[in-house]
């Protein structure tokens, strides 16, 4: 049940692209990878996957010092790309403060960097001495949020969600429940994550990251594909600017997109083995909250990291619930997987989309694994209008998450 | 170590440190006030300059008294003199 429509008024993005929305979008549309060769990671034993799509044309100095000090790298992503959606939805300095506007921006957990960095000093000589007073800011759970709060001088509500490559979509759902709900008037949402060879170890060790592409980056990861060998770590910020229906329309907002439905749903059948049954449920109740029938989805932006297992279940949930003709694509085989962030990126690039009437393909799908193709996966670019996009992202630990964005066309 | 030796030591940890612009470093200048410092650069300052000097300074009561940029100084030159009379 929904009390208050939805709008999307700013985006903001910090990516492998560079930072800010356009730059993003306009590589995807091109068609571009961000994936690269990183030397660090063929200097560690035990990591077979030597490649990431890391973040660049970040300038940390933007962000004044008092503000920085308590940022890891993922902070400062968030706090640039939470600026740039402020700015673009032309709401004025006031709405910061007052308690009217919120923050829900989460990670899939916290700087990595910091952590080792402190450990370094603290394990060679069970030393403390050296600690800057900042250090334990940098390692909170809540670090991105505050950060952005504190930085951008927010009132309101601060959480933190978070569930691994969930983290983004459910903030971004909780942001948009407590709008509906009349809770928050103003709502910047979304994650973060930051690259640490922990990542891609951690998929690597359950032979979830990707492997046989280690000379030729650019070709993976490879969603729905045959030859698809798993995830390539990310890092960024996708940040979603959320407000009433009704604000928007009174104050002349340009309405980038409504959210018009979200589910969050648990399966507790295993915590790395991604279920079609309960990507279904997910997918079914976010349709239920936006009151739609399947059939009204004229796209579906995957979460499909191009784990051999993930792409399949999620491709036979799809066609579980939307039946085999609606567009699906996964922007993994450009971005690879930015972790808490994939859900804010991947929306701005559905919300972008929506408003050119044009389906970006999933990039490095050649030839769609027999077991994927039930579900009508879009090759190349698609002109075709898009009233519902429904974007899923489903995490380690069994956390589902569907969110149903609809275009605007002032059709209150 | 001179005097000044230990001055330009201390105010090139802290412009390192704390992103300071040099024309502020004048003796007078209020460590909130004007180089806009607050309790937590304050913490990050005995660490700074406990690496500096190689001297332990955490637990010094005149810590607490101090306010401006000479008052550093000052405090820094009566450690290390302290120390070299000492030895």
């Amino acid at each position: 049940m929904q009390l208050r429509r939805v709008a999307v008024t700013g985006v903001g993005a910090v990516s492998p692209f560079g930072v800010g929305a356009d730059i993003l979008v306009n590589a995807l549309y091109r068609g571009e990878s961000g994936t690269v060769l990183v030397p660090e990671l063929r200097t560690i034993k035990g990591v077979r996957s030597h490649v990431a799509a890391l973040v660049k044309g970040v300038d940390p100095g933007v962000i004044p010092r008092k503000q920085r000090r308590s940022m890891s790298r993922m902070s400062v992503y968030a706090v640039l790309a939470c600026r740039e959606a402020f700015g673009q939805s032309g709401l004025p300095a006031e709405c910061l403060s007052g308690g009217d506007m919120g923050v829900s921006i989460g990670s899939t957990i916290d700087s990595i960097d910091t952590f080792q960095r402190f450990f370094e000093e603290y394990l060679a000589e069970r030393d403390m001495e050296q600690m800057r007073s900042t250090v334990f800011f940098q390692m909170m759970n809540h670090s991105c949020a505050f950060n952005v709060s504190q930085a951008l001088g927010i009132e309101g509500r601060v959480i933190a969600p978070s569930a691994a490559c969930s983290t983004g979509c459910q903030a971004v759902g909780i942001g948009y429940e407590m709008i509906a709900f009349g809770k928050q008037e103003f709502m910047l949402c979304g994650g973060a994550d930051e690259f640490h060879p922990l990542s891609t170890a951690s998929f690597d060790i359950i032979n979830a990251a990707t492997t046989g592409y280690n000379d030729r980056p650019h070709e993976t990861p490879r969603p729905f594909d045959r030859d698809r060998d798993g995830i390539v770590c990310a890092e960024g910020s996708g940040i979603l600017l959320l407000e009433s229906m009704e604000s928007a329309e009174k104050r002349g907002a340009v309405i980038l997109a409504e959210v018009a439905g979200f589910a969050t749903a648990s399966n507790p059948q295993n915590i790395a083995d991604p279920s079609a049954a309960s990507m279904e449920v997910c997918m079914k109740k976010a349709l239920a909250d936006a009151g739609i029938g399947p059939n009204e989805v004229d796209y579906v932006n995957a979460h499909a990291t191009a784990t051999i297992q993930g792409d399949i279940e999620e491709s036979r949930a799809i066609c579980g619930v939307l039946g085999g003709d609606v567009p699906v694509s996964s922007l993994k085989g450009h971005l690879g997987h930015t972790m808490a962030a994939s859900g804010g990126l991947e929306l701005i690039a559905t919300i972008a989309m929506m408003n050119r009437n044009c389906i970006i393909p999933t990039l490095n799908l050649e030839n769609p694994d027999e077991l994927c193709k039930k579900v009508n996966l879009v090759r190349k670019l698609e002109e075709r209008p898009v009233r519902y996009a429904l974007k899923n992202n489903f995490a380690l630990g069994g956390v589902n998450s569907s969110l149903v964005l609809r275009r605007y066309e002032n059709d209150k | 170590m001179t005097n000044d030796e230990i001055i330009r030591i201390i105010n090139d940890s802290l412009i390192t440190e704390f992103e300071l612009d040099s024309a502020k470093m004048i003796p007078e200048a209020l460590l909130y006030d004007n180089l806009e410092l607050d309790s937590l650069d304050r913490v990050d300052m005995v660490i700074v300059l406990e690496n500096a000097f190689k001297f332990k300074i955490r637990e010094e009561k005149e810590i607490r008294d101090i306010r401006t940029l000479d008052d550093i100084h000052k405090f820094v030159i009566n450690k290390i003199r302290e120390s070299e009379r000492a030895l």
